[in-house]
């Protein structure tokens, strides 16, 4: 019994031998794209329909690991596309010389900002925002000095962790700037704990143990499709709110150049474009051609959008991450 | 052999992050802020987890009730549950919302917060205590009843108990429970950072993390990763230093289950060991009954889409526990033979590999790969020898003290009857041991079957493991699914756990 389970364990790791005849595109990604629920089972199928090639993904754990791994593999990437990282670490990746400029694709993009980067190419978006449960909290504060001032208990994620951690440290300092720290100061009392990613972030606001958690204005419409609950909702903050951009990107070394082309522009093509809101749970950056999802009719439209680019991202992200740890670890 | 490969994996990955970086980079205020940080923690989760542990054991020693067995055996869950899951457990009973508050607040009173020290301290006495309280168990039952029972015929009060039997039980036992869960606590890395309450509670592990997938400084990573393996090599070696082997020779063989120290018959002692074994019960029942409360609504369906994952979970958690008590046999067999300084330098190295990290282990494990073969396809055989040599000093620790009265005790003996080799391996050594191998394996096996950690860098869709499928549904909103795949892992991991300690029940004599 238990050889026959080793033996299997084994053969289970051996590669599959790829059925040869057919050209492989392969996709790095990170782990939830490609999840059962994620978007990425249906795009790699209705791309494979129409380009006589296989979709291999690959993945990594979150969008910082995707990044990691492809730094530490350089040149030697087997990677055509990587798929997930964000407007916070594409200078980064823009850097290291190993992406290749972007195909000039004809979409215009449904983005609150103007798409300037000609390396990397948008899929899907959002903003960030404190979720909270509706029938428990009828007023929520509407910014982040109301926040600070009130008795509320939040959840955030970890800036040195969490891509929603970084996202909520460059809203505070877009917003505020040199004040960043003073804000950081009044919401210290109100921080249940800082976790180290969305998961348990998000688990313990779930459980009751925060009033809000810092997430998505997308997350409501999770609970409304999903679970036909439509009592979590995100609170409108007048400072306007961060955006989280995510990217795709060709390597420079891609064995399979044009497919990789391809795959881009169909990322940001109506068929995946359809498929990502309800299964991303993030914005289009291409409108669809039947509109948004229902679930995603009642959600907050935030005033204002406000984003760094990737070279001030990149270039704040050290200092800014010092004072926050200095103003919450007082 | 079994020594310098050990070393080879826990260092390697070190040096060849080190060699990709091209080397070291120094370390700030912050970092070394981080590092006191984290050996406080450590040192105080360790030294409460074994000083509550002693009481229980203790009372789980003497005492003989209904369900002691199943209350023993049971005593290997929370080390099954991931991290996660444990910890939104710990949390349904003490956080803000949780029964505890409910229940002061009711009263009219303040609620008490947990996030903080407190709340590390906590999640960590959760996950070790039990662990703590079945090394120094096993330690109890090795000792001969004969000695009990000469004990009793001298009139041994409870104070000549303490000072003549269980003293040297807990010398034998304590400095190495107390490592191994210092070196856990050390690694530690979701529980310190959901229970700290903010960047106070930084730790070295967060501070690698960061500089590894944030700030991609392999250089700075190196550095971290090898003051934290420093301060684990000192605990490591001050911890074997203090251990020495209990000398009440050999009984006549009855030993273990059937056999209950006899009972401290005052009525003080009485109501102290029921205290100590019903409070360590509900404190370790109630979390793990909220955490999966929610999930036993929501189990998966017996599909393939839980079957595979869980199927290659099994193969991983079967190999690395071989892995696991083959080396550790191997080990504690060589090193209980060699001069003491050297056999108590080796235990400590061989304890190093709990102070890895496992971002680093698994960095290195794919760095020391790419040049030749695809990282991904050695995504589980990877996992499998990293859950192996993480298991392999706990499976030590249970062994080795076993180890060494069974040299002491038998070795003139067969040696003397020319017993040698699989002969000896096969009629002395393996019987002799079953108890703490059996244990050792279950532990081994809960161990990997939860484990993540080590493949994160290169995971592959198709071969995901029940722990990465949970973490996936968690990270997709479906946090019910997850507490449903939660009770699936418990009980796999349980009901491995069972049936490796269960082999090990059967008595050698019997």
């Amino acid at each position: 019994m238990r050889l026959s389970l080793m033996i299997a364990g084994f053969l289970a790791a051996l590669p599959v031998l790829a059925a040869a005849e057919k050209p492989q595109l392969t996709v790095y990604t990170y782990d939830s794209f490609t999840a059962d629920w994620g978007p990425g089972p249906a795009i790699a199928k209705a791309f494979e329909a129409g380009c006589d090639c296989t979709v291999k993904y690959v993945t990594a754990g979150d969008a910082a690991a995707l990044l990691s791994r492809v730094l530490l593999e350089g040149k030697g990437s087997k990677a055509d596309v990587v798929v997930g990282l964000d407007t916070n670490l594409t200078e980064q990746a823009r850097q290291s010389g190993l992406f290749a400029p972007a195909p000039a694709l004809s979409a215009s993009y449904d983005l609150p900002v103007k798409w300037t980067d000609t390396t990397f190419v948008p899929y899907d978006w959002g903003y960030f925002a404190f979720v909270y449960d509706k029938t428990k909290l009828p007023a929520p504060p509407t910014d982040f000095k109301a926040l600070g001032a009130s008795k509320l208990k939040i959840v955030i994620e970890d800036p040195r962790s969490a891509s929603p951690g970084l996202g909520l440290l460059m809203w505070v300092k877009k917003a505020y700037g040199d004040q960043a720290g003073e804000v950081w100061k009044g919401l210290a009392d109100n921080i249940v704990t800082v976790t180290p990613g969305w998961s348990e972030a998000y688990g313990l606001f779930l459980k009751g143990e925060a009033d809000m958690v810092l997430s998505y204005t997308t997350s409501p419409a999770y609970h409304i499709e999903a679970e036909k609950d439509d009592t979590k909702a995100a609170a409108p903050f007048t400072e306007g709110h961060y955006m989280q951009i995510e990217v795709a990107g060709k390597m420079a070394g891609a064995k399979e150049p044009a497919l990789a082309d391809q795959f881009l522009a169909f990322l940001a093509g109506p068929e995946a474009q359809a498929i990502l809101p309800e299964t991303n749970w993030m914005y289009p950056v291409v409108m669809p051609k039947g509109g948004l999802p229902a679930s995603f009719a009642t959600l907050i439209k935030p005033g204002k959008a406000l984003l760094f680019s990737p070279e001030e991202a990149a270039a704040m992200r050290a200092a800014a991450t010092e004072e926050w740890r200095a103003a919450l670890s007082k | 052999m079994v020594l310098a490969l050990i070393l080879a994996l826990t260092l390697g990955p070190v040096a060849l992050v080190l060699i990709q970086a091209g080397g070291a980079g120094g370390l700030t205020a912050a970092d070394w802020a981080a590092a006191r940080f984290t050996v406080l923690q450590a040192a105080l989760s360790a030294g409460l987890s074994v000083a509550l542990a002693v009481p229980v054991a203790r009372a789980l020693a003497r005492r003989s009730f209904p369900g002691r067995a199943a209350l023993v055996t049971a005593l290997g869950a929370p080390f099954l549950l991931p991290v996660v899951v444990a910890v939104l457990g710990i949390l349904a009973l003490f956080g803000r919302s949780g029964l505890l508050n409910r229940g002061i607040e009711a009263l009219g009173l303040p609620g008490v917060t947990i996030y903080g020290l407190q709340g590390v301290l906590l999640a960590h006495l959760f996950l070790n205590l039990p662990l703590a309280v079945r090394m120094i168990l096993n330690g109890w039952a090795a000792v001969p009843p004969e000695r009990f029972r000469l004990a009793q015929s001298l009139d041994f009060g409870p104070r000549d108990v303490l000072r003549v039997i269980e003293r040297p039980v807990l010398r034998a036992t304590l400095p190495g429970a107390f490592v191994a869960i210092f070196l856990v606590c050390l690694t530690s890395f979701t529980a310190v950072l959901v229970m700290g309450g903010g960047p106070r509670a930084t730790t070295l592990s967060l501070a690698i993390y960061q500089s590894f997938r944030l700030e991609f400084d392999l250089a700075h990573a190196a550095s971290l990763s090898a003051l934290q393996m420093a301060l684990g090599l000192v605990a490591a070696f001050a911890g074997v230093a203090l251990v020495s082997p209990t000398a009440f020779g050999a009984g006549r063989g009855w030993r273990g289950q059937a056999w209950i120290a006899p009972p401290d018959p005052r009525a003080v002692a009485r109501i102290g060991d029921g205290v100590a074994i019903g409070g360590m019960g509900l404190f370790l029942a109630l979390p793990i009954g909220l955490a999966t409360a929610a999930g036993v609504t929501h189990l998966p369906r017996p599909d393939a889409a839980l079957l595979a994952p869980l199927g290659r979970s099994v193969a991983v958690a079967l190999g690395a526990t071989l892995l696991a008590v083959a080396g550790a046999l191997a080990l504690g067999l060589a090193l209980s033979g060699w001069r003491k300084g050297m056999a108590r330098l080796a235990d400590g190295a061989a304890m190093l590999v709990l102070g890895t990290s496992p971002l680093v282990l698994g960095t290195g494990a794919f760095l020391a790969l790419r040049g030749w073969a695809d990282p991904a396809a050695f995504a589980l055989p990877l996992t499998m020898v990293a859950n192996g040599l993480m298991a392999l000093p706990f499976a030590l620790r249970i062994l080795l003290p076993d180890i060494q009265t069974l040299r002491a005790d038998y070795d003139r003996l067969a040696d003397s009857l020319g017993m040698e080799g699989l002969a000896r391996l096969r009629l002395l050594v393996l019987p002799r041991l079953r108890r703490p191998l059996g244990f050792a394996a279950g532990l081994a096996a809960a161990l990997a079957m939860g484990d993540l950690g080590v493949v994160t860098l290169f995971s592959d869709p198709e071969r995901a493991t029940l722990p990465m499928v949970l973490y996936e549904r968690m990270g997709q909103y479906r946090m019910d699914e997850a507490y449903g795949l939660a009770v699936v892992l418990v009980l796999a991991s349980f009901g491995l756990f069972w049936l490796f300690d269960r082999m090990g029940r059967a008595d050698a004599d019997v």
